[in-house]
C-alpha cells in the first residue's frame, strides 16, 4: 500500500470500499436519480466491487514468524511449521 | 479428684467457654485441603480441612461466603481464616470460616484485584477506547506459544474461514517470569509490520496461575498502546484476564479468536456478488424506466403525424374564427335592436309629436328661447308660433294673466290661447 509521490487519492481499505458500496447499492435501487447518475452510480459501484474482490485475492496464504531485526525493527520470514507437534 | 459430677451439658459449655477464651483460637488461619465440601440449600457452606495427618469440621455461613472470588470444592487447598469454637449440639469442635482464599495463588488473587481497579480508573477499559475490528485484514498477527494448542487451533479455524489468509506469528513464552516482557516485545513489534490489521494475542487452558502473564501491568499498557485492535482468546470460556479487560474485544478462547479475526471468505464472496446483481439490477430498472418514458413520447401524435397535428390546430383556429364572427353578427343585431327601441322612446318625447296632436309652440324672436310665461313678451313683440306643418311670424298685441277676459276687438277662442301655454 505504498502511495506513489503526488497521488493523492489513497486506495480505500475493504472496510471503506464496502461501506460505500452498500451506499452506492442503496442509493441506486433507491431509483429517485437520473438516468445519468444511476449510470455513473453504476459505474462507481462496479469499481468498488473490482476493489473489494482484488483485496479479497490479495491475500496470498502466507505464513510468516516475526523476528527482530536489526535495530529492533521487525523483520519476516517464512515460518517453519515443522517442530509444531499440534 | 473433684467428685462433683456434672451434666453433659454443663461440661460442653465448659469446655466451649475454655476454647472461646483462648486468644490464639479467637483468630487463626489454617492451611488446608478441602474435602467433603456441602453447599446448603440455607447457603451455608459445610466441609472439612484436611492435611496428611489431621483434619478438622469447617462451617462457612452464608454471609460470609457471598462474593468470594473462586469456588470452593474438594480437593481444592485453601487457607482459611475465622476461630475455633464447639458447636454444643453434637459436641464437635470446628473451625468457623470468615475468610478463604486458594491456597498459593490467594495473594495473586488480591494482585489481580487491585491491579484492575487501578487500570480500569485510568480508562484503560473503556468502551470508547476501543477498536473496531476490521472486516478483512490484509494479514493476521498471532501472539502465542509456538508449541501451544491454541496456535494450531487458531490456523485451523482460520484457514476454514478464509483458506489464503495471511498469518504473521510470533511466538512466544505464555507463562512464567519470561512471559510478560516476551509478550510486550511481541506487541510492540507486531505493530510495526506493514499490512497488519489485527493482532489475536492467546493462550490455550490452564490452571489460574498459569495465566499470569496475561494479569501483568506490562503487558496490560502494552495492549491498550497498540495501535492495531486486540483480539484476546486466553484460556477457557470462564477465564477472566486483565488482558482481557483492555483488549479490543475478548473471545472466550484462541479458536474464537481466530473466528472473529479472519472473515468468512465465502460470506465476503456472496456478499460482493449480491452487491454486484444488484447494481446491474438498479440501473438496468432504471434504463427500463426512462426507455419506456422515451417510448412514450416517441409515440406521441407530435412525433408520429405532425401534418395531422398541424391540420388540426388550423381547424381549430378556422372553428374560433367562424365563432367570432358569429358572436359579432349576433351583437350588431342586439345593438340594432336597441336603438331603435331608444329611437322610439326619443320620439314619443318630441316636441314634434306634441304638435302633430294640435299644440303649438311659443318662440321669442329673434332670440329663439321657447315662450313659457307672459312676463317674457310685451305688446308689439314680435314672436314665432311653431306649428305642426310650419311656422308663422306674429306680433303681441296684449299680455293678460290667466283668468282675466278677453278684451275687445280681439276675439281669440280661449281654448287655443290656453294650449299655446
Amino acid at each position: 500500500m505504498k502511495q506513489v509521490p503526488g497521488e493523492t487519492t489513497k486506495q480505500p481499505t475493504f472496510e471503506e470500499a464496502m461501506a460505500r458500496l452498500e451506499r452506492v447499492v442503496r442509493q441506486l435501487e433507491s431509483g429517485e436519480l437520473s438516468l445519468d447518475e444511476s449510470l455513473k452510480l453504476f459505474q462507481e459501484g462496479m469499481a468498488l466491487a473490482r476493489q473489494c474482490s482484488g483485496l479479497l485475492d490479495e491475500a496470498e496464504g502466507r505464513i510468516e514468524e516475526l523476528l527482530e531485526g536489526a535495530g529492533g525493527r521487525p523483520a519476516l520470514r517464512p515460518m517453519d511449521l515443522g517442530g509444531e507437534g499440534a | 479428684m473433684n467428685r462433683e459430677i456434672l451434666t453433659v451439658r454443663a461440661l460442653t459449655l465448659y469446655l466451649k467457654e475454655v476454647i472461646d477464651r483462648d486468644i490464639i483460637l479467637s483468630s487463626i488461619w489454617v492451611r488446608g485441603e478441602i474435602s467433603n465440601f456441602k453447599h446448603h440449600s440455607s447457603g451455608h457452606m459445610y466441609f472439612t480441612l484436611k492435611d496428611e495427618h489431621a483434619m478438622i469440621r469447617a462451617v462457612m455461613f452464608k454471609g460470609r461466603n457471598q462474593g468470594m472470588q473462586f469456588k470452593p470444592m474438594d480437593g481444592i487447598r485453601v487457607i482459611a481464616g475465622g476461630y475455633v469454637s464447639i458447636y454444643e449440639k453434637d459436641g464437635q469442635y470446628q473451625l468457623y470460616v470468615q475468610e478463604m482464599q486458594p491456597d498459593g495463588v490467594g495473594a495473586l488473587y488480591l494482585a489481580f484485584e487491585q491491579l484492575k481497579a487501578k487500570l480500569g480508573q485510568e480508562g484503560l477499559f473503556d468502551e470508547t477506547r476501543k477498536k473496531p475490528v476490521p472486516r478483512l485484514p490484509r494479514k493476521v498477527g498471532v501472539i502465542t506459544s509456538r508449541s501451544g494448542a491454541a496456535l494450531h487451533d487458531i490456523m485451523r479455524v482460520a484457514y476454514r474461514r478464509f483458506p489464503k489468509v495471511n498469518l504473521v506469528v510470533r511466538p512466544v513464552l505464555v507463562e512464567g517470569k519470561e512471559a510478560p516482557p516476551q509478550i510486550v516485545k511481541a506487541l510492540e513489534l507486531m505493530n510495526q509490520v506493514e499490512s497488519v490489521d489485527v493482532i489475536i494475542l492467546a493462550r490455550g487452558g490452564g490452571k489460574y496461575e498459569d495465566l499470569w502473564a496475561f494479569n501483568d501491568e506490562k503487558v496490560a499498557r502494552a495492549i491498550f498502546a497498540c495501535k492495531i485492535p486486540v483480539i484476546t482468546g486466553i484460556g477457557h470460556e470462564t477465564d477472566f484476564t486483565i488482558a482481557d479487560f483492555v483488549a479490543d474485544l475478548r473471545a472466550p478462547t484462541p479458536s474464537a479468536a481466530a473466528e472473529r479475526a479472519v472473515p468468512n471468505a465465502e460470506e465476503l464472496q456472496s456478499t460482493l456478488v449480491a452487491a454486484t446483481s444488484r447494481l446491474r439490477l438498479g440501473v438496468r430498472r432504471k434504463w427500463e424506466r426512462e426507455e419506456a418514458r422515451l417510448r412514450g413520447l416517441l409515440g406521441s401524435p407530435a412525433f408520429t403525424r405532425p401534418k395531422n397535428c398541424i391540420n388540426q390546430l388550423r381547424q381549430r383556429l378556422d372553428d374560433l374564427t367562424r365563432a367570432l364572427t358569429l358572436a359579432g353578427a349576433r351583437q350588431v343585431r342586439a345593438e340594432r335592436g336597441r336603438l331603435a327601441t331608444l329611437a322610439g322612446r326619443l320620439n314619443a318625447l318630441s316636441p314634434l309629436a306634441v304638435l302633430a296632436r294640435g299644440y303649438s309652440l311659443v318662440r321669442d324672436y329673434p332670440g329663439g328661447l321657447v315662450v313659457r310665461s307672459i312676463t317674457q313678451v310685451f305688446p308689439g313683440r314680435q314672436v314665432e308660433i311653431l306649428l305642426q306643418d310650419g311656422s308663422m311670424d306674429c306680433t303681441v298685441l296684449e299680455t293678460r294673466p290667466a283668468g282675466v277676459p278677453v278684451s275687445e276687438p280681439f276675439d281669440v277662442p280661449s281654448s287655443e290661447a290656453e294650449k299655446g301655454r
